[in-house]
């Protein structure tokens, strides 16, 4: 569950991105954040993930307020959730298979199971065969399917993401939603911040509207 | 147990990737290395310097030997119940009587004044007592102590023993040594600077790789690791060559200084690192290695978060 309570946030050049931000987001819930560019989503996503820490208010992320979390237990935090970038933050020099067990790595998972568990989820976004492509090798497309295969690969709780088909056509992006529609289904909270409205419109899903920091709808 | 095993199999890992990283660029990690090597070479060189001047300056009881001439009255009964007394002292090692008619024997063949001794009515030398202190009583305070005890004595005449050169070579020594401190600590500081620079520049050029890694939830001990395994092989490998570089110059030093000894008529040959000394070099190295990885990588670290 998340939970943001009377939330501000103010970065260093003075642009205030969220004002007074309350808003629940209950455990396996599918819900898109919408608005158009600079609009607030995504410092809503790095509140959740804890790239940033609000000016103000209560940011609770499974039960902890984020706001109380020393930094040195920040990493074993986000071991919790799964991020999913627009432009993938692959390392392009490794492997797919590296690239998607890096999570399980950090966390160390033993050698066993990580192989099991990275062949299982790059079965589940189709790139098993690839296993052993450098990320250059692949199209837009599927290094996507790579980002989103390394956030779910550690089993996470939340799996957030920021634009995740802002650079895919229509067929793909339905395809990347797809793959996130089933996590949903199986217990994972997904959050996708976007502003393609087809795409939201298309999945039904609940929706949360930002515009100027503040939550519309 | 399984969580320990995984543990040192990450270390292991992380091990065996910073030995790649150091091979993939091979010119870069020589000069590294080499400069490491170099810099623990010197005050390697300088200890291994001190102590064989120590080895040679071991043989210094001889020089320290206490010679006690008697008074010309005292009896060889006498002086031989003396020497048997002081050689039941436990600082004393050894104490050798020349009796009269020995020194003068000696005189007589080493003077060449033979001719004009055997005009003299009677032997003019008094017995003497060469008095040797034990390895542990060598030290010149001591050595005077006992030169006074020993003038004390009914049966002395004159007491000798020449410290000054000793004490001379001991200041000498002791000033060698701090100078090798001195040094030590010197190039031990650059050698944490090159190591510390490698370490940020290696960081710098795998920024993006901690920032991903540090996004799904890599701490900063498991981003660190692979720095300090490399300082850590960088220093042993500076110690490897640093080693290499004293015994190289123990072997071309080798001749010329037996040489060198011969013409003072002793067989002494220089003397390389023994085994625990050149452990301790390679441990030196390493520990340089990983002290200097940390501190260049816990500032640079800390700089560098998780980015969207």
């Amino acid at each position: 569950m998340i939970r943001f309570e009377r939330v501000f946030k103010r970065y260093p050049n003075g642009r205030e991105a969220l004002r007074d931000v309350s808003l629940q987001i209950d455990a396996g819930e599918f819900v898109f954040l919408t608005g158009r560019s600079g609009a607030g989503k995504s410092s809503i996503l790095k509140l959740i993930s804890l790239l940033e820490r609000p000016t103000r208010g209560t940011v609770i992320v499974n039960g902890q307020d984020t706001g109380t979390l020393p930094t040195r237990a920040i990493p074993a935090f986000r071991r919790r959730l799964g991020i999913v970038f627009q432009d993938h933050q692959l390392l392009m020099d490794r492997p797919v298979y590296d690239n998607v067990a890096l999570p399980l790595v950090v966390s160390d998972t033993s050698f066993r199971d990580i192989d099991k568990r990275v062949r299982a989820a790059l079965d589940q976004v189709g790139l098993l065969q690839r296993e052993r492509a450098l990320p250059t090798e692949l199209s837009i497309g599927e290094q996507q399917r790579v980002g989103i295969a390394r956030a779910v690969v550690a089993r996470p709780t939340i799996v957030i993401a920021d634009e995740p088909t802002g650079n895919l056509d229509h067929g793909l992006a339905r395809d990347v939603m797809q793959l996130f529609k089933r996590f949903s289904e199986v217990g994972v909270t997904v959050i996708i911040a976007t502003h393609d409205l087809a795409l939201v419109q298309e999945f039904g899903q609940r929706e949360i509207h930002i515009d100027d920091g503040q939550v519309i709808a | 147990m399984r969580a320990v095993g995984i543990y040192f199999a990450r270390h292991a890992q992380a091990l065996l990737a910073a030995f790649g990283r150091i091979l993939r660029r091979p010119l870069a990690s020589m000069f590294t290395i080499l400069v490491i090597g170099i810099a623990l070479s010197f005050p390697a060189t300088l200890w291994l310097l001190v102590k064989n001047v120590e080895r040679v300056t071991g043989g210094i009881a001889e020089a320290v030997d206490i010679t006690v001439y008697l008074k010309p009255e005292v009896r060889l009964e006498s002086a031989e119940k003396l020497a048997s007394a002081l050689k039941l002292r436990s600082t004393i090692s050894d104490v050798t009587l020349i009796s009269s008619e020995q020194g003068l024997a000696e005189f007589r063949e080493l003077s060449g004044f033979g001719a004009a001794l055997d005009a003299l009515q009677q032997n003019p030398l008094p017995h003497v007592l060469v008095i040797r202190p034990t390895a542990d009583n060598l030290t010149p305070e001591y050595v005077e102590s006992l030169e006074r005890d020993l003038a004390g004595f009914p049966e002395a005449d004159i007491v000798q023993a020449d410290t000054r050169w000793v004490r001379r070579l001991q200041a000498i020594l002791q000033l060698l040594e701090q100078v090798f401190i001195a040094i030590a600590v010197l190039l031990g500081v650059g050698v944490l600077a090159v190591i510390g620079n490698v370490t940020r520049l290696e960081i710098g050029a795998r920024r993006a790789e901690i920032e991903v890694t540090k996004l799904v939830g890599g701490s900063n001990a498991f981003v660190r690791r692979p720095f300090l395994y490399e300082g850590l092989l960088f220093g042993a490998l500076g110690g490897l060559v640093a080693l290499a570089i004293t015994q190289a110059m123990i072997a071309a030093l080798d001749a010329p200084s037996a040489e060198l000894a011969r013409l003072y008529g002793s067989n002494f040959r220089l003397v390389g690192l023994p085994l625990e000394e050149a452990l301790r070099l390679q441990g030196a190295g390493a520990l340089l290695g990983l002290l200097g990885a940390w501190m260049g990588a816990a500032r640079q670290l800390s700089r560098i978060e998780a980015r969207s």
